[in-house]
């Protein structure tokens, strides 16, 4: 402390605080202290609009592009697809179709497979029928191998012999199959899949004969965890059969010395049939002997997707890259196209209604000026529904509109005019819904233009017209910003309105994200278009705030 | 009332009155008349009619009786864009959104002035003010004095021959408000502009006007030179409103020789002008100024009427000594003296005399 000079500097020149602390330092420890005990003030809010705000967005974007449900349900198939050259137009190799069996088996078993047909449906119509079909007619393959066996030895019949061969018990176990095997449950399932199973596969059998007792303890833990049984006394599936008979076609069992090693030589010897794996599902669909349900599943069998994306603008994703979607499915680039123009012409048309009455009321006396207020408020006091439905009441064709034209005879009364149900309805509507959110800010904006500014212009030899449209208007434009901003992302994203009067052809985007939600649940592809309108809306901002400057907006 | 116009009146203002609520006349008879090129101020208390008189010359206010004549024409019915009246706002009024130039150029676009001349003339009016520099600026981005000096511009560039300036410096500080007095002057002189000018402050009006009408209770108390004002206020209230004065109040005893004799309330005698009062009997105020209050009997009358006087207060100020005295009764009398080498320094307590000559006296209206 010896180099402090007596003005309180240090040899360094930084200015030390009273007790010999750089002064920095010691501002900055305050400052944080205060900071901190701002940061707990404001900490329930911040939590609360992470929770309710950006954790939601955030899960929406993710869901927008998440796409594990295929190679969680066809783990072996999406790999070995993973080798097929699509561009061939050949049919992939046997072993895909193999692969596919077991996944498809496992995945029937856990009644999985509709949904993968579901969400492969959006890229091709025609999968989800295809997955539900081919799910009820799998047996049929299993069967095959199924019979003969039994009927060789009945000893097959019982699950005890089989339990037998694949259980560990005493001898050394293979861990890592038990565990991938739970893991691909858990993934197809969502549930767990932990708890007792009874059973753990046996190190030298998983050697010798790895396709069954893959498939052996999938279905042994399946059936531990979801069906509840003791897999000890129960056939297993119909898979486990066929597996067996594979591996038996090449398995070298000179060494093996394990329990029933006599049925399994025996079974060896006997040269069961093999399924044709190819010419089964073939026989189940014949859309399995075109390369198109392959192509769809390789395309997209990738973690995350585009996929999503790609509809949401009316193209999807190829074998051979990005295509437009047919003709007649082509509606969501139109959809966003007329819900920009109509949010355009509903900002419009409430620029148009609103700036004369925000001017009104800033120039007329306080007592009036609150009495308006009062009235440009007075429909927020009302549902918006009940308000909604109340144009319903003034636009229908023998609603309170078409009466008074045709009563006063401007229109005859077998051409009522159709107001609603389409775009005109919708806009109307949300005119006047939205109007307030225009007024209010062109309001606290124009109530800051001080009228001197009109009488300069004047004096200055402006006509009215003039000093309006040079002095007063520019000066009211961040008014007009403001509401706009306002109105046109309100109504962007609005639901309910569009919803009820706008009928087929007055819908906005929202209402078919709301759609794909609640209706047709393809949620990925309600993801993906809220995730458009989130950006269109952000860079339309941006945009704003280059061109007119977001300091510019003055909402109050 | 051919006879009663006057020729080279250029403006004038012909029994004007103007009610807001038709309860209350806010301006009531108002007549003037200002001959081209002189610079008149508007002075008077708040609320007294001078801004309304200023917009209905401007067209924003319509005279509920009475003619507005601009050149010799009426101009009641003509629309303010088309009167030709330069005016400065106390806010300045400078449009926000425009560049100082643009602003300049404002009403010379809206007369259709070429591009060319447009820009000569806005940099000749921003050359009268000292402020070329400053043409891309907007006036957000200008101090008060300098905004002043724009809008001061702003309301010459298109070379009216009238300007109304309402409390133009009435938000400045006082140094940059004198600048800025001794510009506007000099340039309505050099111009050549016929210039009603209104505030609250008299040394502004005293030193910039031609003349002074001092307003009160919507009537023109006195219209008249600013010395004239000074010296000779024909009422009390101007005797009051204008500069420091002292007033004492009594009976005329009597008129005699251009000299009225004047009992204060409380029995004294003193000798006053009469001015508003015209026989004996009436009840006055009288009006001194504190300079013109001596205290060396020699230098008055030999006959004249002194008071007895205690002082209360003594106040170097410089260049003047002020004194407060108790005189009538009153303790509000203030005496000015100069700071000159022989100056007695009174001191409170002392009883003094106190006289005046009788033409330094005023017996106004009561
Ligand atoms: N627009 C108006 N409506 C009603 N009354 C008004 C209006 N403008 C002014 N008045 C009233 O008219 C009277 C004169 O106002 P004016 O503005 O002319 O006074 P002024 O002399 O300019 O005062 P100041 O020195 O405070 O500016 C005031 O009593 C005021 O209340
Ligand atoms: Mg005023």
């Amino acid at each position: 402390m010896s180099d402090i000079s007596a003005d309180g500097l240090d040899a360094n020149g930084l200015v030390l605080a009273a007790d010999g602390t750089p002064l920095k330092r010691s501002l900055a420890r305050a400052m944080r202290r205060q900071k901190l005990r701002a940061l707990l003030l404001v900490a329930p809010l911040l939590i609360f609009v992470l929770l309710t705000f950006i954790v939601p967005i955030a899960s929406m974007l993710f869901r927008s592009v998440e796409n594990d449900i295929v190679s969680n349900t066809l783990p072996n198939t999406v790999q070995e697809l993973g080798r097929w050259d699509a561009s061939t137009s050949e049919l992939p190799p046997e072993p895909v179709f193999e692969a596919m069996f077991f996944d498809m088996f496992i995945a029937a078993e856990a009644k999985r497979h509709t949904r993968l047909g579901t969400r492969l449906n959006y890229e091709q119509t025609g999968i989800s029928s295809l997955f539900r079909q081919t799910g009820r007619k799998l047996d049929d393959i299993g069967k095959v191998t199924k019979k003969p066996l039994e009927a060789f030895d009945s000893a097959w019949k019982d699950g005890e012999t089989w339990y037998a061969i694949f259980n560990a018990g005493d001898a050394p176990a293979s861990k890592n199959l038990m565990k991938s095997q739970r893991g691909l449950l858990k993934r197809l399932t969502s549930d767990p899949a932990s708890g007792d199973v009874n059973f753990s596969p046996r190190a030298d059998v998983t050697k010798l004969l790895p396709k069954a007792a893959r498939e052996y303890t999938a279905w042994a833990i399946f059936t531990a965890v979801q069906d509840e049984k003791d897999p000890a006394t129960r056939d297993p599936w119909e898979s486990v059969y066929t597996a067996l008979i594979l591996d038996l076609k090449t398995a070298d069992l000179s060494g093996y010395t394990g329990p029933n090693e006599d049925l399994l030589k025996a079974a060896q010897a006997a040269d069961l049939p093999v399924p044709a794996f190819s010419e089964a599902f073939a026989d189940m669909d014949k859309d399995w002997a075109t390369p198109v349900p392959w192509k769809t599943i390789q395309t997209h069998s990738g973690l995350y997707t585009s996929g999503y994306f790609l509809n949401a603008i009316d193209a999807q994703k190829t074998d051979d890259g990005v295509a437009w979607q047919p003709e007649n499915k082509q509606i969501l680039l139109k959809l966003f196209g007329r819900t920009l123009i109509m949010s355009l012409i509903i900002t419009g048309s409430c620029i148009m209604l609103g700036y004369p009455i925000a001017w009104l009321l800033s120039n007329v006396s306080a007592r009036n000026a609150n009495l308006l207020l009062i009235l440009v408020l007075l429909p927020f006091w009302t549902s918006l529904l009940v308000r909604t439905s109340a144009w319903k009441v003034m636009l229908q064709q023998n609603g309170v509109i078409n009466e008074v034209l045709v009563w006063i005879g401007l229109v005859p009364d077998a051409e009522r005019l159709i107001l609603i149900n389409n775009q005109f309805g919708t806009i109307v509507a949300m005119t006047h819904i939205l109007l307030p959110f225009m007024i209010l800010p062109m309001y606290s904006v124009m109530s800051t233009i001080p009228p001197v500014y009109l009488r300069a212009a004047k004096s200055m030899g402006a006509t009215n017209w003039t000093a309006f449209w040079r002095v007063y208007f520019p000066q009211s434009i961040p008014g007009i910003g403001a509401g706009s901003i306002l109105v046109f992302i309100l109504s962007i994203g609005y639901y309910i309105t569009p919803e009820i009067v706008g009928g087929t052809k007055g819908v906005f985007i929202s209402n078919r994200i709301a759609y794909h939600i609640s209706s047709s649940l393809n949620w990925g592809l309600a993801a993906a278009l809220g995730t458009i309108l989130l950006v269109v809306v952000l860079a339309l901002y941006w945009a704003y705030d280059r061109i007119v400057g977001i300091d510019n907006v003055k909402l109050g | 009332m051919a006879d009663t116009k006057n020729n080279d009146a250029f403006v004038e203002f012909e029994r004007v009155q103007k009610s807001y609520d038709g309860v209350n006349l806010v301006v009531k008879d108002l007549n003037l008349s200002m001959p081209r090129g002189e610079f008149l101020t508007m002075l008077g208390p708040s609320g007294s009619g001078k801004t309304t008189c200023l917009m209905m010359l401007a067209g924003f206010e319509t005279a509920t009786h009475g003619d507005i004549r601009l050149g010799g024409t009426s101009i009641n019915n003509i629309p303010p864009h088309k009167r030709g009246i330069g005016m400065v706002f106390q806010n300045y009024a400078l449009f926000p959104h425009m560049t100082v130039a643009e602003n300049l150029a404002f009403p010379l676009e809206v007369r259709k002035i070429g591009k060319s001349e447009r820009e000569e003339k806005v940099m000749r009016a921003l050359g009268m003010v000292q402020m070329q520099d400053f043409a891309g600026r907007r006036p957000s981005q200008l101090s008060g004095g300098q905004q002043q000096r724009i809008a001061l511009s702003r309301a010459l560039v298109f070379e009216p021959e009238l300007v109304l300036m309402d409390e133009p410096l009435g938000a400045l500080d006082k140094q940059l408000r004198e600048t800025l007095q001794f510009e506007i002057t000099k340039l309505a002189h050099e111009l050549g502009i016929t210039t009603v000018y209104v505030t609250h402050d008299q040394t502004e009006a005293l030193t910039m006007s031609d003349r002074v009408a001092v307003f009160d209770d919507g009537r023109i108390q006195q219209l008249a030179p600013p010395d004239k004002l000074y010296e000779e206020p024909e009422n009390s209230f101007v005797a009051q409103f204008i500069g420091e004065n002292n007033t004492l109040e009594g009976v005329v005893k009597e008129i005699k020789g251009g000299v009225a004799l004047v009992q204060l309330d409380n029995g004294d005698l003193i000798d006053a002008k009469p001015i508003n009062v015209a026989q004996a009997g009436q009840r006055t105020r009288v009006s001194i100024r504190p300079e013109r209050v001596e205290m060396d009997k020699s230098r008055l009358q030999p006959d004249a009427h002194t008071l007895k006087a205690e002082v209360l207060e003594f106040i170097y100020m410089g260049d003047i000594f002020r004194t407060r005295l108790r005189v009538a009764g009153k303790d509000d009398f203030v005496i000015k003296t100069r700071n000159a080498p022989d100056q007695v320094r009174l001191t409170p307590g002392q009883i003094i005399d106190i006289g005046w000559l009788a033409e330094d006296c005023r017996a106004l209206d009561a």
